[in-house]
């Protein structure tokens, strides 16, 4: 008993060490918010196009059920969206359906950004108070929602989609809510 | 003392800087109240611990925007709030909510406390029972007979000792 009794503060030590480095093994971020709002219906929204580009058609809540898409929220300003730009081009040349939402931008920056970068939205909606944002619970640019033909979102990607999240968790998750 | 005066009525006058920003703030007074105590009980969840009503980031200012346009819309506080949480999660309460995913978050420190307590009452309890054995072991009848005759034979013998040191 008394032998053991001066093993329980290393014990306790050993316990306490794995508690905390868990999440570093698990490479859990805790600055990634997990969406609220996975397996649920994607927010009632109405967004009008790019002022003075009618043709990027606007996306309302109406437009994400019938077949699935990736939403992806995204600006002209932001950096780590120029470097996810062809991961999204990508996902639309392989005939996925990929809508974005234009956030916080001035309509002629990102006119010259999508002229300059390629557009590979099938409709883009200008969100330039970041009121919808808010609704999708978006905290930064950018993020990506996979959703489902059901018009319901089931994956969120937070931050730049790089190569590997691409081909490691888009990929899949579309391939599966395609089927 | 004029100067301790001095730099007391500063301290007083002394305001803290507000995030808010003036064309923020409600004309109706009262809304205004209302929508100040909700957006500080909201975390700015690009921030370190901080309310929307206190943090300068973009996303905060557009939540406070967001706040007060459902405030001037009719909605109450636990309106605005759920609003909020069905949006962000739980995580977005400054005060976190008890409910039993959270069971961890409030009893965790009170059961660290009660095993401290506990092992701290072992502890004690083995030392105690090491310094002052409770029961001592009683001699058998054999044991007692040789004791018996050991003592005697160091008593009878008081030279035993300094015969030995001699070679």
């Amino acid at each position: 008993m008394r032998k053991l009794g001066y093993a329980v503060p290393a014990l306790l030590f050993l316990a306490i060490a794995l508690l905390f480095a868990t999440p570093f093994a698990l490479r859990l971020d805790s600055h990634i918010l997990p969406s609220a709002l996975i397996d649920l219906p994607a927010p009632e929204f109405a967004l009008p196009p790019i002022e003075g580009r009618p043709q990027t058609l606007g996306l309302a809540t109406a437009d994400l059920s019938g077949k699935p898409s990736i939403v992806n929220v995204f600006a002209s300003w932001c950096v780590p969206c120029l470097a996810e730009h062809p991961m999204i081009s990508r996902l639309a040349e392989e005939g996925f359906t990929v809508y974005g939402i234009d956030h916080r931008d001035p309509p002629d920056a990102v006119g010259a950004w999508l002229d300059r970068n390629g557009n590979p939205y099938a409709r883009i909606g200008a969100d330039r108070d970041a009121s919808v944002s808010i609704d999708w619970g978006v905290t930064g640019v950018p993020e990506t929602f996979l959703i489902d033909r059901k018009g319901r979102i089931r994956h969120k990607i937070v931050g730049p989609m790089t190569p590997d999240i691409f081909a490691e968790e888009v990929l899949p998750w579309m391939r599966e809510l395609a089927r | 003392m004029k100067r301790a005066l001095f730099a007391l009525a500063l301290l007083l006058a002394a305001a803290p800087a507000l995030a808010v920003n003036p064309d923020e703030i409600l004309s109706d007074p009262g809304l205004e109240a209302l929508a100040r105590t909700i957006t500080r009980q909201l975390r700015c969840v690009v921030c370190q611990n901080q309310s929307i009503d206190d943090s300068e980031a973009n996303l905060a200012r557009d939540m406070r925007r967001v706040v007060r346009t459902r405030v001037l819309a009719g909605d109450g506080e636990r309106q605005v709030l759920a609003f909020m949480v069905a949006r962000y999660g739980d995580f977005v309460l400054l005060d976190p909510p008890f409910k039993p995913k959270t069971y961890a978050l409030w009893f965790g420190p009170w059961v660290v406390l009660a095993l401290a307590g506990m092992i701290a009452l072992l502890w004690f309890r083995v030392k105690r029972s090491v310094a002052a054995p409770t029961s001592v072991p009683q001699l058998s009848a054999a044991e007692r007979t040789r004791l018996d005759a050991l003592l005697a034979e160091i008593d009878g013998e008081p030279h035993a000792r300094g015969r030995e040191r001699k070679p």
